[in-house]
């Protein structure tokens, strides 16, 4: 599969709300792609909600229902168990519309956390889609069970105390058919990903890593460089599991192996304004070696989870 | 089930946040000789701005991110300074 053969199908109409350079439309687009006209999507509370329009307008073409911001689980999972009742009654025909949420990291890893656990469990059938911008953008960048360590937000001041939940994992852990994670730099491995779970049933988890230029404080040009950064340094993870069973990915599969070097970490976090406090203390160099340890941490035991189930 | 219920429904239309190519500082040029049609720019830009057929980018709604710019593996592509003529 190439960029050529991507479907011209759009999940937006040009003329969002969404700050120049947002990488949340360009996950719509190219999910979009991928889950073709037949699905259903939601949206909780979120900058995907602020930037689709006021009614009468919208710039998504999908049907898109708004959601109150814990509900993500609940909601979808209930849409897909009424369309299930619908089909056994004869009132719908032909093929099941793919259910799916398109959820900040606020609704995922905080907010939305006990919700879809409950769902994960119940293994209702839809995609969970976590677009991680690392913050609760939409409302100024507070930070989030996402937000990563020594990271500037309203809410953390000075730099956050502790990093972020391996969400993800959490996920895999409750053993459903499905969860992966994402990068915007690798759009293909995105899109086989969404393409794969679009052809299961059951719960699905895909989370994208989803630099935000706004919370970040980083040129909007730079999107997708960040997003590639936080692949090659290894603070972001490529991954995908099934009932349990996880397999790492493309670079990050690369990394554990050792056959490739990590980026210089300051590439990644010198740009980003979030980390200008940690970058001007006298600390720096210790702070970063922290960080790197950590991610060398969490890069080992992801390797090590992969080979405990075969 | 006779009486109407008004729902807040929206539709999809072009510009539904506006003209938002008024929000661009900096405007992509396109030098056509060097572009090879990866699509690179077509699948990055944010706003779904630029054809997929010819790479023709929609100035009503581009809002000059310059993501375009910066992927553009054959540096086909430069941002200017916006100007009001
Ligand atoms: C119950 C509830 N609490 C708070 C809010 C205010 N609120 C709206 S969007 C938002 C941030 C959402 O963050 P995230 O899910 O990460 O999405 P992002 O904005 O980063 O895209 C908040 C706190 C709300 N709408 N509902
Ligand atoms: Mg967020």
């Amino acid at each position: 599969m190439k960029i050529k053969d991507l479907s011209t199908l759009e999940y937006i109409t040009p003329g969002t709300g969404a700050c120049a350079g947002c990488p949340s439309t360009i996950g719509l687009r190219i999910i979009g792609k991928a889950l073709g006209e037949n699905a259903i999507g939601f949206l909780t509370p979120s900058c995907a909600v602020a930037s689709m329009g006021l009614t009468p307008q919208t710039c998504y073409t999908f049907p898109a229902l708004n959601i109150c911001f814990a509900s993500a689980g609940a909601s979808a999972g209930g849409a897909a168990m009424a369309l299930d009742a619908l089909y056994r009654k004869g009132k719908l025909q032909g093929e099941k519309p793919v259910v799916f949420n398109w959820v900040g990291d606020g609704g995922t890893y905080d907010i939305g956390f006990q919700g879809l656990s409950g769902s994960a469990e119940r293994n209702d059938d839809y995609i969970h889609f976590c677009y991680n911008n690392e913050a609760y953008s939409n409302t100024g960048n507070q930070r989030s069970g996402a937000t990563p360590q020594f990271a500037l937000t309203t809410t953390s001041p000075t730099g956050k105390e502790i990093g972020q939940k391996n969400m993800p994992l959490l996920m895999l852990e409750h053993r459903p058919p499905y969860v992966a994670t994402a990068s915007l730099a690798y759009p293909m491995d995105l899109y086989r990903k969404v393409e794969k779970a679009k052809n299961i049933t059951g719960f699905r988890y895909i989370e994208i890593h989803m630099p935000c230029c706004t919370s970040w404080r980083f040129p909007a040009a730079d999107t997708i460089k960040m997003s590639k950064l936080a692949v090659r340094t290894g603070a972001w993870l490529l991954w995908e599991g099934e009932y349990g069973k996880l397999t790492l990915n493309g670079v990050t599969a690369s990394l554990a192996e050792g056959r490739r070097k990590p980026a210089p970490l300051e590439n990644y976090l010198k740009p980003q304004g979030r980390f200008s406090t940690m970058f001007k203390s006298p600390d720096k160099d210790k702070h970063l070696a922290f960080i790197e340890y950590n991610i060398h941490r969490e890069l080992e035991f992801m390797a090590g989870r992969a080979k405990l189930l075969k | 089930m006779d009486k109407k219920i008004v729902q807040p429904i929206s539709r999809p239309v072009q510009g539904a946040c506006g003209v938002t190519g008024t929000w661009r500082s900096q405007r992509p040029i396109l030098d056509t000789s060097l572009c090879n049609g990866c699509l690179i720019c077509w699948l990055y830009c944010p706003e779904a701005a630029i054809s997929r057929e010819d790479r023709d980018i929609d100035f009503t709604y581009c809002k000059g991110c310059g993501i375009c710019a910066v992927e553009c593996g054959k540096k086909a592509i430069r941002m200017v300074k916006e100007e009001i003529k």
